[in-house]
């Protein structure tokens, strides 16, 4: 490994780490998810230096681009952008649990990583034009889950909007599906 | 480059681990189960490295299904939200005998 590249690698590792710390520790919610981003752009970073061109892009596009825009939206709607009284950290004592069952865990996940990886086999290396192989997979044998994935996408949207509708939850399916009605009906007479 | 992936992503992991279990704003608790699911992401890149293709396919599902919960999990917190008037987790008590 040329040494540019192992600087750099460890570069991107140690800003996500930095920014994930710096996400933990915020006290503001608008604060933790901007470091949040950075952590995600940091990682993207690292997604292109593993030969994973596309999955770098679409962590950007839509971790940082889209989900965390979805995170900040949500913060805004509630007015929750300055936490006074949330009382957001728990107490000394659950801080300090926390963080000795995340010592812990660490502790066991490097102990994991002490077993031999095994040596890259110079055949195995992704070329440099990365996307194809991905497509190949992701068409031929996930081809199935991908159109699955359509719908668990759909399910979710109309999920989303019936919960978060005011009084939604509670309203039962014909109310929701006369909305659906109306909201066509309006269409029509809109474009009529 | 394999074993530097796995270590950045075991240590991304437990932040977010400790994450959830200091914080108590609903919203936060969710953004570090996200910070969670990126270190899985980022150790799926790492074998794929080694293992072909199939590993970002994975990393694009799990992708697929984090907008999902995302999306759901955010209206669950509004509507909690319209209820209750807070998002702070030990308010939620209702389970609580």
């Amino acid at each position: 490994m040329p040494l540019f590249y192992t600087f750099h690698f460890y570069l991107f590792g140690i800003i996500a780490v930095a920014s994930a710390i710096a996400f933990v520790t915020r006290k503001s919610p608008v604060a933790a998810a901007l470091w949040l981003v950075n952590t995600m752009f940091a990682l993207a970073a690292l997604y292109v230096m593993l030969d994973a061109h596309f999955v770098g892009v679409i962590q950007v596009l839509v971790y940082a681009g889209a989900i965390m825009v979805v995170f900040l939206f949500v913060v805004m709607l509630l007015n929750l952008g300055q936490a006074s009284d949330l009382a957001d950290m728990r107490s000394r004592r659950g801080r300090l649990v926390a963080g000795a069952l995340g010592v812990a865990l660490a502790a066991q996940l490097l102990t994991m990583l002490r077993a031999r990886v095994p040596a890259l086999p110079p055949e195995s290396r992704v070329p440099v034009n990365a996307v194809a192989p991905v497509a190949e997979n992701l068409f031929t044998d996930n081809l199935l889950a991908f159109e699955i994935t359509s719908i668990l996408l759909l399910v979710a949207i109309v999920g989303a909007v019936v919960l978060a509708k005011p009084g939604g939850a509670r309203e039962d399916a014909s109310v929701v599906a006369g909305g659906v009605a109306g909201g066509v009906r309006r269409g029509r007479e809109a474009g009529a | 480059m394999i074993a530097e992936s796995l270590f950045f992503s075991s240590i991304l992991f437990v932040i977010g681990v400790i994450g959830v279990l200091t914080r108590r704003n609903a919203i936060i608790v969710f953004m570090c189960v996200e910070l969670m699911l990126n270190a899985v992401n980022l150790s799926f890149v790492a074998f794929s490295k080694m293992h072909g293709a199939a590993g970002q396919t994975f990393v694009v599902f799990v992708m697929t299904v984090a907008a999902a919960e995302a999306a759901v999990g955010l209206a669950i917190i509004i509507a909690v939200f319209r209820h209750r008037q807070t998002v702070n987790l030990d308010r939620l008590d209702l389970l609580k005998g």
